[in-house]
């Protein structure tokens, strides 16, 4: 028998599924960030050339990833909501974008943080850290855009379109320190060294990866919560609202 | 272990710590925004109860 998916979608459903997940989420999102925190401030050894201003790049690099991460999402879900005409992708649309826009503030301010020593400066106008504040604007326009229209299913559909043009930043962003000689540098994890193995050492790399769970757990944590107060305002002239708010 | 040269971090301690701190700050604002935003609903969900009630009264 296949899974129903569509079962799962009504948001009603959603609304009591999404309820007993949120507190498995928090707990393993506690638990992998204390672990990952301890990797992060204790066991991985300073860098050779930049020693322990490393460990800001166990921040700064997930909260990059998340940032467009949780674009992606954003987009796909804005276009499952367009093409489907699904409701429940709508609403995670519209509660996944505060939070992205978030990681986006942490990866710019973390990594002015690291230019400031390493590169001696706060700021520059090269294309990796350019695409990455427009990507930020991006966030804040879609909640404006949102914001600005009273009807729900428009200003879904209007943040929809709006996010998926916004999509083409998303390459530029990643391919951004290949396509252009830039001062940031290139991606460490995906290039490989001669050997055949990751230009990165497993000491600074596990430490990176557990701190991207911790991130991504707590990205579903905290889109959960958002999500139900999304789904109770949407639905708040059903029957089963209704009757949740006054037995 | 000395604490006061781990929190040194060779001499990076300000860019470190700031950067960890500025982490925790967006990982609490989070909860509370996504905390603040429910109740604001749920009160929300009360007021139209109570004018669903006084309608049909």
């Amino acid at each position: 028998m296949p899974l129903n998916f569509h079962k799962y979608a009504s948001p009603k459903v959603f609304y009591t599924l999404a309820g007993q997940l949120i507190p498995w989420f928090a707990g393993a999102t506690v638990l992998v960030l204390g672990y990952g925190l301890y990797q992060s401030l204790f066991v991985a050894p300073p860098d050779y050339q930049q020693g322990e201003s490393v460990r800001i790049m166990f921040i700064h690099v997930p909260a990059a990833w998340m940032s467009m991460f949780v674009y992606m999402v954003l987009a796909g879900a804005g276009a499952i909501g367009l093409i489907w005409n699904m409701k429940l992708a709508e609403m995670a649309a519209t509660a996944a974008a505060p939070i992205g826009a978030s990681f986006t503030f942490l990866a710019l301010v973390t990594g002015s943080l690291w230019g400031k020593p390493m590169w001696g400066t706060w700021w520059v106008w090269d294309a990796r850290l350019t695409s990455e504040l427009i990507l930020f604007f991006l966030y804040v326009g879609f909640m404006a855009l949102q914001a600005a229209i009273d009807d729900p299913k428009r200003a879904a559909r209007a943040g929809a379109l709006f996010a998926l043009v916004g999509v083409v930043n998303i390459p530029v962003i990643h391919f951004s320190v290949q396509w252009w000689n830039t001062l940031h540098q290139p991606a460490s994890i995906s290039s490989i060294n001669k050997i055949g193995a990751p230009a990165i050492a497993p000491s600074i790399l596990i430490p990176l990866l557990i701190m991207a769970v911790a991130f991504m757990l707590f990205f579903a944590t905290v889109l959960l919560i958002r999500l139900r107060a999304e789904i109770l305002q949407r639905e708040r002239y059903t029957s089963w609202v209704a009757e949740l708010v006054n037995p | 272990m000395n604490w006061s040269q781990y929190l040194a971090m060779g001499g990076y301690g300000l860019y470190v710590w700031t950067s960890y701190a500025v982490a925790a700050l967006v990982l609490v604002y989070n909860l509370l925004s996504a905390r603040r935003r429910t109740r604001q609903v749920r009160k929300q969900l009360q007021e139209l109860a109570r004018l669903n009630r006084a309608g049909n009264e």
